[in-house]
């Protein structure tokens, strides 16, 4: 999504067409992306476009939003963790 | 000549996690497990990261992309409170230069056997040392976050 967006601005439908994803799935991601500061989207009429935010970025913003992604990679491991441990817990 | 700079920056992350907070607790206080979570490997464990969970002790964690440089993660344990609460200080380097000191605070709320974890990093970014290969770093931090979102979208 990001490699697309690398080559100009695109709609959410524009992101989603070469992806075996939903429409729904893919506004969920690109609000991730936008919540990390990596992509900006507007609202052009009736559709919403989405562009990179990566070259607006000065280098402390880069290193924000590194430890930021980085700790939410983190956090979901630890969540994929949790649910292990529960299910060994409770057993079979 | 040599520029000095710094720029602060803090972030706040939530979550909430479908176990008790003594167990999530737990996921940071074992090296084990937290190897697993947060160098990526229970195999990092000795290899890169080190745990030593208590107050004056630190963790460390090293790693790079192959032609880049070596960063290193060094914290120091400031304050533990069991199922409660962990505030540590921490340092980046990227080889033998400092680019970021931090305070990293994580609050562990018990709401009736689950638990929502609340994680604040506040830091001072140095001398805005910025590399092409910090950006790969924090893409591939970046896709690895977006591939456990995926994950847990398709279970």
């Amino acid at each position: 999504m990001l490699e697309r967006l690398t080559s100009g601005p695109a709609s959410v439908s524009e992101l989603a067409e070469p992806l075996a994803m939903s429409l729904a799935a893919v506004v969920q991601h690109v609000q991730v992306l936008e919540s990390c500061g990596l992509v900006r989207t507007e609202k052009v009429g009736r559709t919403r476009m989405c562009r990179i935010e990566r070259a607006a970025m000065t280098a402390a913003e880069h290193w924000i939003a590194d430890r930021h992604r980085e700790w939410e990679a983190r956090l979901d491991r630890l969540g994929d963790i949790l649910i292990e441990e529960t299910a060994t817990e409770e057993g079979p | 000549m040599t520029e000095f700079s710094v720029a602060h920056e803090t972030f706040v992350i939530e979550r909430t996690y479908d176990a008790p907070a003594a167990q999530v607790f737990r996921a940071w206080a074992d090296p084990t497990r937290k190897a697993r979570w947060f160098a990526g490997s229970a195999d990092a464990l000795g290899a890169g990261y080190e745990l030593d969970f208590r107050v004056g002790g630190h963790e460390v964690n090293r790693g790079g992309p192959p032609d880049g440089p070596i960063y290193t993660y060094d914290s120091e344990f400031r304050d533990i409170i069991p199922d409660a609460r962990i505030v540590s200080t921490y340092e980046m380097f990227a080889d033998g230069t400092r680019i970021s000191v931090s305070l990293a605070t994580v609050e562990f709320h018990d709401e009736g056997g689950t638990t929502r974890l609340v994680l604040t990093e506040q830091g001072a970014f140095l001398d805005g040392h910025d590399t092409a290969a910090q950006r790969e770093e924090g893409t591939r931090s970046f896709l690895v976050s977006l591939g456990a979102f995926l994950d847990g979208e398709t279970s």
